[in-house]
């Protein structure tokens, strides 16, 4: 299986994205292997699309449906051996359409198989009453949102959810196939859970979200089966065009018998079929479903659920890129490899408000300085007894801690406050306290962020002095190997980068440089996200970005694409129009590159499909007016040795070439990130120029077979 | 003459040509620009909207240009159709009756709608009067209704937001006072000069050299021939239109007609690439109307000097139906050149045009008349080809496709998708019914065979494209021709008008999609192939079958 992986020869090595294809066999089967024996097996299926209801569908395929009927008929009537060769490719050309979208369909069935299994009828402890525990068994459809049931080791989660209560470690590998547990707790990012996984430990208190039916695995499955597949925008405008194509050929087939009437020799109906399915765009025609289907599963096997096929396809025309520099851009373990006081400040005083105020700071740049600070020094204390601790928000970008002065009988005692954090945020805390922040800070700061590394500042307040900077913490980032090389091929497509990070506006251009992002939104907060992400598209540019905080729910909805992460909060995951079961930030540029692939799928097999009808004319057109106008025999430039077969031959061709392209429809074409200009250039060629040469020779081979035939 | 000085001389001639054109359309198409984007109303035009009571700063959505661009074409095929009717007691009639319903209901209508196909012989039917004031005054109304719609549809992709895409009055009053009346006036006093008749002069007879009588008529002709050309309108005072002496006296005056019909045509991408902010998109849609034209001249010339057949061989060229005068290069570059520009007016019998020749003029005509096309009709209509191409285009780059900034949805491509199917429609469907139908095959066909059916495909690719050229060997003049050309001419020029106007009003109302890298670039040689690939393979598609079983099939025989 080909990937459309954007660079293939990237370093970026992501610890996060396993490939699933190969090492998760027993938790979901592999999908995207294209075989022959795909196509026999999915022959029934193809048969069962031969339902008219079912060819209406497209109208392209509904007319060769009526030509092949017709056809049949006029067998019937009056049967030779051409008629009835001529009537059973038609069939098979209808066949070979069913049988595209079938074998598309079918890569999804055996997954949603395997889902369906993991949905299999879980009893409930629906909780009655939280205060008391009473607990009462029900059966897991009859869950309504709101509803509080118990989980335990063991037990599977019943519905989507919330925790609201407890923290329990969770197999989720039956949705995302990662076999790892993961731990879901309540409040915070962390607390979705989705219905159909295992618990693993402890007991959890899950508020169920979704109705039945609408659960996540629900979606999933009908996702996988393409059976909630609707037209895409662009899928509508592209039928339409075929469709449009369709009655143009239709009107010259019924126009050109009174024509040939008139010239001495009217045409067979089947002959006239023939050309008409011939010219009619069946290539396109018959894979177009099949595309549409695939390029969902393409995203399903790099496992990103797109809730709509709209969203891939306006994946493909994304202009912006909101990346968030942690996890994405750096590997996000930013560590504390310094202290810098600022003078008049013993360095002991800040190495210890800084180690204090991170104490209850459970991040890794937290963790770090409690770690810099003790390997500085023996031994290491706990926090004093009444301390208070600040908790980070994204409003304040502050942490910190308040610790009570002297003894604790002590009326008179005062708070020593410590506080880190970013630059503007401390100062301004310094400021509001009454204290003045010292000109060397900025010099300090700037130049840490210059060296591309986060400053966090220190400052605190004892009793009721004016509060003081008392140094900076020195964090440093980095930055993911090959990602400048990824940034210069989206910019090369035409994407620009916005790196979105809390840092400082200096961290994050010296971040940004490193990194080769276009433009940065520094001290970012979840409204400046959504300013931004409504700014770009005011300007009519598509916007994609990543979430997982119910903070970024408003952007992820505000978002054309926004990509929400499986380990974040159910809001998020409603709020953005696919989930990415990895949460692997950086995926959100092959889901670009899958929906490019699939638009272009599209126009390169539309370009082929008409491109063919070239050969077709030169071939089918002397066969049927050579007897009235011997000269005509001349545009027989094939040499097809007789009318019969050069009809016959293009008929088969016609059918052939769609079962010959079904692999390339189901695995997309060959897309590297290059310029609209190249990309056309290529394509043109490939397609435009190839489609008109391929069935000069391919219907030249199949008339010599044919030719074999006794009496063509 | 000897064959190298003759195809020396062709050469030469469109060479003069080629260099005539390139020199004016860079000025012709930047006043042009000026003239649509000025906010000034020049004095006589303020006068003609106080008369009409309309305002002229009140911009139209476009359901109401729509309207309007209808409403004034009816009012013109009323005013034309009485106008033909009463000849005979308005003044200056030369004593001709009035023109019968048929043919006055079809000659009505071929003139509002650019077409100027002829079913009736001009000198003996319609007096001077009729001429000048009903058909010269269609002459320019018409070729002005044709760039207002093309400016509207420009106006689609110059602006975002909006529901409106200007006013019609403005775009019609303008285009005739500041465009085609000046330039008209300029063409005239070159062709007085060349030796066109201009006078009020009844018929007179003459005895000719050989000793009978001859009656010839005089009249306002070279006034009506400069916008016959300028306007691609191509209606003749004469029956034998260019070829008589009076209207295209020299070789020099009919070469200035081919200019005159090629001039505005041609500096119309030119407007366009002004009015859109960037002068390459400009030259790609030149690009591709020259290409196109030049294909097609070197095509028709080829085939008339290398004619086939014994008679060809002997005379140096098929000489049979040319403007002898003056060499069959001229005739080809001429029949080449109305054909490609719905114009319909000759310097040669099309008929006797060779097989080959023949069947060019006719897939000229097919285009879909963009190479370059009739006034503003032919900038339409290469616009709404290149929507085509850059659909697929589009695509193959990865992205939703989009032109000048504007997406191709589902409703853009309906309206194309309409336009494309609008033009084969009537002229398939049309040929069908007069070659299927015996009464009707033998009551208008001269021939039978392959060139009959060539006969037949030409009157309706004529009449369903607006050219008005027919081969001549067509008896048009039954009552069931006359009404069913008229209704190819109608739908043929505003179902296809109707949608540009739509699709102008749904592109105005968009919001603009920023360029980038990864925009499809519409401005470069590749794209512009691709739209010349995109002109050939829809119609050649569409018209291939019925093709090879007229002029192919006479050719290749």
């Amino acid at each position: 299986m080909s990937t459309p992986v954007l660079d293939r020869t990237s370093p970026a090595p992501d610890p996060r994205h396993h490939p699933k294809d190969d090492d998760d066999e027993g938790a979901r089967p592999a999908v995207g292997a294209f075989d022959a024996r795909s196509l026999v097996s999915s022959l029934p299926a193809a048969l069962r699309k031969l339902d008219p209801r079912h060819q209406v569908k497209s109208p392209v395929m509904f007319v060769v449906w009526i030509g092949s009927a017709l056809t049949t008929v006029y067998a019937v009537v009056d049967p030779s051996l051409f008629t009835w060769l001529v009537t059973l490719w038609l069939w098979a050309t209808v066949v070979f359409a069913g049988l595209a979208e079938a074998v598309a369909e079918g890569r999804g069935k055996a997954q949603a198989e395997t889902l369906r299994r993991t949905r299999s009828e879980t009893t409930a402890r629906k909780l009655l009453d939280r205060s008391t525990g009473q607990e009462e068994a029900v059966s897991a459809t009859a869950l309504r949102r709101g509803d509080l049931v118990v989980v335990e080791a063991g037990e599977v989660i019943p519905g989507d959810g919330d925790v609201v209560e407890g923290v329990a470690s969770v197999d989720e590998s039956a949705i995302t196939g990662e076999s790892a547990p993961v731990i879901r707790e309540a409040g915070g990012d962390r607390s979705a859970v989705t219905g159909g996984t295992r618990v693993l430990s402890d007991r959890i208190v899950v508020k169920i979200t979704a109705e039945p039916g609408s659960t996540f695995i629900d979606r999933m499955i009908a996702l996988v089966e393409g059976s909630a597949r609707q037209k895409t925008p662009n899928e509508i405008a592209l039928d339409l065009l075929l469709a449009s194509l369709t009655l143009v050929f239709l009107l010259a087939v019924v126009t050109l018998q009174p024509l040939a009437a008139y010239s001495g020799q009217a045409q067979s109906i089947p002959v006239l079929v023939a050309l008409l399915v011939c010219l009619i765009p069946t290539t396109i025609g018959a894979l177009l479903s099949a595309i549409g289907i695939a390029g969902m599963d393409r995203l399903v096997q790099r496992n990103v659920l797109a809730m709509s096929g709209r969203a891939v396809e306006a994946a493909g025309d994304v202009g912006v890129l909101l990346l968030d520099k942690t996890g994405t851009i750096t590997f996000g373990n930013r560590r504390a490899t310094a202290l810098v006081h600022l003078d008049g400040v013993e360095p002991g005083v800040l190495a210890d408000a800084a180690r204090l105020s991170s104490l209850a700071d459970e991040t890794p740049e937290g963790r770090s300085v409690v770690e810099l600070v003790d390997a500085s020094r023996d031994g290491a204390d706990d926090a004093p007894a009444g301390a208070e601790y600040v908790e980070f928000t994204a409003q304040t970008r502050m942490s910190g801690v308040d610790l009570p002065l002297g003894d604790q009988d002590d009326d008179e005692r005062g708070t020593r406050m410590l506080r880190k954090g970013a630059a503007s945020a401390v100062t301004a805390w310094v400021r509001a306290e009454g204290g003045e922040v010292p000109a060397a800070l900025a010099d300090v700061v700037d130049g840490i962020s210059q060296s591309g590394g986060t400053p966090l500042v220190v400052a605190e307040r004892v009793g009721d002095a004016p509060a003081r900077v008392l140094g900076v913490i020195h964090l440093k980032d980095v930055v993911k190997p090959g990602m400048a090389a990824r940034f210069a091929q989206l910019r090369a497509m035409g994407i620009r980068t916005v790196m979105v990070t809390g840092d400082n506006r200096l961290t994050a251009q010296a971040i940004a440089a490193e990194a080769g992002v276009d433009d940065v939104l520094a001290e970012a907060t979840p409204e400046d996200k959504l300013a931004l992400i409504k700014r770009e598209q005011a300007g009519g540019r598509l916007v994609a970005m990543t979430g997982d905080g119910t903070n970024d729910a408003p952007a992820l909805a505000q978002a054309d694409v926004g990509v929400a992460m499986n380990s974040g909060t159910s809001a998020a995951k409603e709020a953005g129009n696919m989930v990415d079961l990895d949460s692997d930030p950086t995926k959100l540029i092959e889901v670009v590159a899958i929906g490019k692939q699939l638009l272009i799928t599209r126009g390169a097999l539309t370009t082929f499909s008409i491109a063919n009808d070239v050969a077709k004319y030169f071939a089918i057109i002397p066969a049927m007016f050579a007897g009235i106008y011997p000269a005509l025999d001349r545009l027989n430039i094939m040499g097809l040795s007789s009318p019969q077969s050069a009809i016959l031959s293009a008929v088969i061709f016609n059918a052939l070439v769609i079962v010959a392209l079904i692999p390339l429809a189901l695995r997309g074409v060959r897309y590297r990130p290059s310029s609209a200009s190249a990309l056309l250039r290529r394509n043109v060629l490939v397609y435009g120029l190839g489609g008109v040469v391929v069935p000069f020779i391919g219907i030249k081979a199949i008339d010599l077979l044919v030719s074999l035939i006794p009496g063509f | 003459m000897s064959a190298l000085s003759d195809s020396a001389a062709g050469f030469l001639t469109i060479a003069v040509l080629v260099v005539a054109l390139a020199a004016v359309h860079a000025p012709l198409g930047d006043f042009m620009a000026r003239v649509y984007t000025s906010t000034r109303h020049l004095r006589v035009e303020r006068f003609l909207y106080r008369v009409a009571g309309i305002d002229p700063d009140a911009e139209q959505r476009w359901p109401v240009y729509a309207r309007a661009v209808l409403g004034f074409s009816f009012v013109s095929v009323l005013f034309l159709y009485a106008f033909q009717r009463l000849q005979a007691w308005l003044p200056l009639s030369l004593g001709f009756a009035g023109v019968a319903p048929a043919t006055a209901w079809n000659t009505a209508i071929s003139f509002v709608t650019n077409t100027n196909w002829q079913s009736y012989s001009g000198e003996s039917t319609m007096g001077h009067l009729v001429q000048a004031a009903g058909l010269a005054v269609q002459n320019f109304t018409s070729a002005a209704v044709g760039m207002a719609v093309a400016v509207a549809l420009v106006r689609g992709f110059t602006r975002s937001r909006t529901e409106r895409i200007g006013s019609f009055w403005v775009d019609l009053v303008r285009t005739c006072v500041r465009i085609l009346l000046p330039l008209s006036v300029v063409a005239a006093v070159v062709m007085l000069l060349g030796g066109v008749v201009q006078n009020l002069a009844g018929p007179t007879a003459y005895t000719t050299i050989a000793g009978g009588t001859q009656t010839i008529t005089g009249g306002p002709i070279a006034s009506q021939e400069a916008i016959k050309e300028l306007g691609t309108n191509g209606g003749g005072f004469f029956n034998a239109n260019s070829a008589h002496p009076f209207e295209g006296p020299t070789a020099w005056v009919s070469l200035f007609q081919v200019f005159l019909m090629l001039a505005i045509p041609f500096s119309l991408p030119r407007t366009f690439g002004r009015l859109v902010g960037d002068k390459r998109h400009g030259y790609a849609v030149l690009g591709v109307m020259g290409a196109l034209w030049l294909a097609a001249v070197s095509l028709t010339v080829w085939a008339e000097v290398t004619g086939a057949g014994a008679a060809p061989q002997a005379a140096g060229g098929a000489m049979e139906g040319k403007e002898v005068r003056f060499g069959e290069v001229l005739t080809a570059l001429f029949g080449a050149s109305t054909t490609s520009t719905s114009t319909g007016a000759i310097n040669g019998a099309h008929d006797s045009l060779t097989a080959a020749g023949g069947g060019v003029a006719m897939l000229n005509m097919m285009l879909g008349e963009v190479s370059p096309g009739g006034t503003g009709s032919g900038l339409y209509g290469l616009l709404v080809l290149a929507v085509i191409a850059v659909f697929l285009a589009g695509l193959m780059v990865g992205r939703t496709p989009e032109l000048l900034g504007k997406k191709i949805g589902k409703g853009e491509v309906t309206l194309v998708a309409l336009y494309v199917l609008a033009t084969p429609t009537l002229l398939l469907v049309g040929a069908a019914l007069t070659a299927g139908i015996p009464s009707l095959r033998d009551a208008s066909l001269q021939d039978d065979g392959a060139h009959g059916l060539s006969e037949v495909l030409y009157a309706y690719a004529s009449a369903s494209n607006n050219n008005g050229s027919a081969f001549a060997g067509f008896g048009a003049a039954t009552d069931y021709q006359n009404v069913a050309l008229a209704l190819c001419m109608v739908f043929g020029r505003f179902v296809p008008m109707l949608l540009v106007i739509a699709l102008a009003g749904r592109l105005a109302s968009q919001a603009p999609v920023p360029v980038t890298a990864g925009t499809l670039p519409t401005h470069t040689p590749l794209f512009a192939s691709l739209v010349t690939v995109v002109v050939i393979v829809v119609a050649g598609l569409t018209y291939f079958p019925a093709l090879a079983l007229a002029p192919i099939a006479e050719a290749l025989s």
